[in-house]
């Protein structure tokens, strides 16, 4: 299988703090891997190097084989990758139509956007009752929904999810990612999903990393990291 | 009398509105209280002034004319004055645009002279009827340009990609950029959005002020003072602060005589600070639109 991201030796740091201390991970084309680790492992950082939004100090970053070093955020979104962000983010001001129209704001092509507006709101028909709502007055799970929607509506050939089940019920979690796995088997949408919750994520991911102090500690078929032992108590907790 | 001071106050209510207006969308998107914003309707008078009778030109060509050189000055400023200081605190950009306010102060008059000019189109005070009152022909005119320019508002924000953007801009610009959203494009498009409503501003207030560099500092302020009545956030909250100043002021100058006019904005705003420092369609601060 094909490669559609490559990162290798990637650093990146906020002032004096090392958030990223080299690392290398892969993400073949239609997979879904896991980016597992303790609070503050650099997760979060590590998305945002994908994204342009803590731009690298050294390594490299391949999407589909070209170096997105010196790509603005908006050029990256245009290349197809689209990160949801961790603890939601959706514009509290906004509708949901709207939230999900910013979506699709590095987009052109008016029947494509209608077509995923549909998409998004057949797979989260929750959305679909609550169109002309404020994203602020949606519950956690709903805003999580659109958070996803929304980053889906750039049509991207990469999603990066951040915590999608933070703060969620188990239920709903379960719903999330029955969706997610939906997407990236029927549109073979490559999915690169952070996770505290290491028990639902490996469940759903084909492969996983995990992160300790900046660098991968570990990684693996979800399999074998699942049954691990050691990765279990060490990184995973209990859950 | 009441009647009529009642809609002569919400017509210059309305004119304030095209500041208080501006501020607000400059400030909930860059942090900064732009007190170039009166120079800038100012420049724009001078230059229908200029088109009108250097120019020769029609009334509408000149405001046609003004509010491109208006833009044009937005736009320049965003790029040469505050997009290098970006992300300085606020103290620093407050300062720039109040540099900004000399400077336009200075070069106006050095250029068209310290004395105060009429404007070649005159406000026309015959009275037409309008739902049993009489008001000046003139006051309307200038409450259909402002309900014209606040319904374009309202479906640029409402309808538009670029509108939507603009609000997600001052909702998270993080997120937005996330999104794929250039926000620095979308401050540039905020600062022309403020050059447009100061050339209406000045343009549509030239008549009733007369054209001098100065001519914009009571109305800047009793913009501000609407903006803060809206809390900074909201445009419907500036807009409804903008004509309650209007309405204010004109009363008192019908009743308690025209010395009391001025007054009242200020008057209005100690007594709002005082009472409601989060302005007072403070709960809407976050539902604007
Ligand atoms: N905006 C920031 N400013 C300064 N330090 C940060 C910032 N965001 C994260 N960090 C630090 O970078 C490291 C990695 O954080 P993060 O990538 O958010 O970890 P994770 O997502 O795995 O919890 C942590 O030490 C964290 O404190
Ligand atoms: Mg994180």
């Amino acid at each position: 299988m094909s490669l559609l991201l490559e990162l290798s030796a990637v650093e990146a740091s906020y002032g004096v703090i090392r958030a990223l201390q080299g690392v290398s991970l892969e993400v073949g084309d239609g997979d879904m891997v896991a980016l597992l680790g303790a609070n503050g492992a650099g997760k979060s950082t590590t998305l945002r190097s994908i994204s342009g939004m803590v731009p690298p100090t050294s390594g490299q970053i391949l999407f589909d084989g070209k170096s997105l070093a010196g790509l603005t955020p908006n050029e990256i979104v245009k290349l197809g990758i689209a990160h949801v962000p961790e603890g939601r983010k959706i514009f509290k001001d906004l509708t949901v139509s709207e939230n999900l129209r910013m979506g699709a704001y590095s987009r052109s092509d008016k029947t494509g956007i209608i077509e995923d507006t549909d998409m998004v709101l057949n797979l989260f028909p929750r959305l679909k009752e609550r169109e002309g709502q404020l994203g602020g007055s949606l519950s956690g799970g709903e805003q999580q929904m659109l958070a996803i929607g929304r980053g889906l509506m750039a049509r991207p050939r990469l999603l990066l999810l951040d915590e999608p089940s933070l703060g969620l019920a188990p239920i709903i979690i379960a719903d999330i990612f029955t969706t997610l796995k939906a997407v990236n088997a029927e549109r073979r949408m490559t999915m690169l999903i952070v996770e505290q919750n290491a028990n639902v994520a490996l469940k759903n991911c084909h492969f996983g990393y995990v992160l300790r102090v900046g660098k991968v500690a570990v990684s693996g078929e979800s399999e074998k990291l699942r049954t691990n032992r050691e990765v279990v108590e060490s990184y995973l907790g209990v859950h | 009398m009441f009647g009529q001071l009642f809609i002569s106050g919400v017509a210059t209510g309305a004119l304030y509105a095209l500041t208080a207006v501006a501020v607000v969308v400059v400030f909930r998107n860059t942090r900064t209280i732009n007190l170039a914003q009166g120079d800038f309707a100012m420049v724009g008078a001078f230059a229908a002034l200029v088109f009108i009778k250097d120019f020769g030109l029609n009334y509408y060509v000149a405001l046609f004319g003004a509010v491109l050189t208006c833009v044009l000055l937005g736009i320049a400023f965003e790029r040469i004055v505050m997009r290098p200081i970006a992300d300085s605190d606020w103290l620093t950009l407050f300062t720039a645009t109040l540099g900004m306010y000399y400077v336009l102060h200075g070069v106006a008059g050095w250029f068209w002279g310290r004395d105060t000019k009429a404007f070649p189109v005159t406000f026309d005070p015959t009275p037409i009827e309008v739902i049993g009152g009489l008001v000046s022909q003139g006051h309307v005119i200038n409450m259909a340009w402002a309900g014209g320019i606040g319904l374009m508002l309202f479906w640029f924000f409402r309808y538009t990609k670029q509108g939507i953007a603009m609000r997600a801009v001052t909702d998270d610009p993080d997120t937005a950029m996330l999104m794929g959203i250039p926000v620095r494009f979308i401050v540039l498009l905020t600062w022309g959005m403020a050059g447009f409503l100061a050339a209406f501003a000045g343009v549509l207030l030239a008549p009733i002020v007369y054209v001098a560099p100065e001519m914009m500092d009571e109305v800047l302020i009793k913009g501000y003072v609407a903006a803060v009545f809206g809390g900074l956030y909201s445009i419907p909250g500036a807009i409804l602060g903008a004509l309650m100043i209007g309405i204010t002021e004109n009363m008192a100058g019908g009743y308690l005589g025209s010395h009391f006019k001025t007054a009242t904005a200020f008057v209005m705003i100690v007594v709002l600070l005082a009472f409601r420092p989060q302005g007072l369609f403070g709960i809407q601060k976050r539902r604007e639109f």
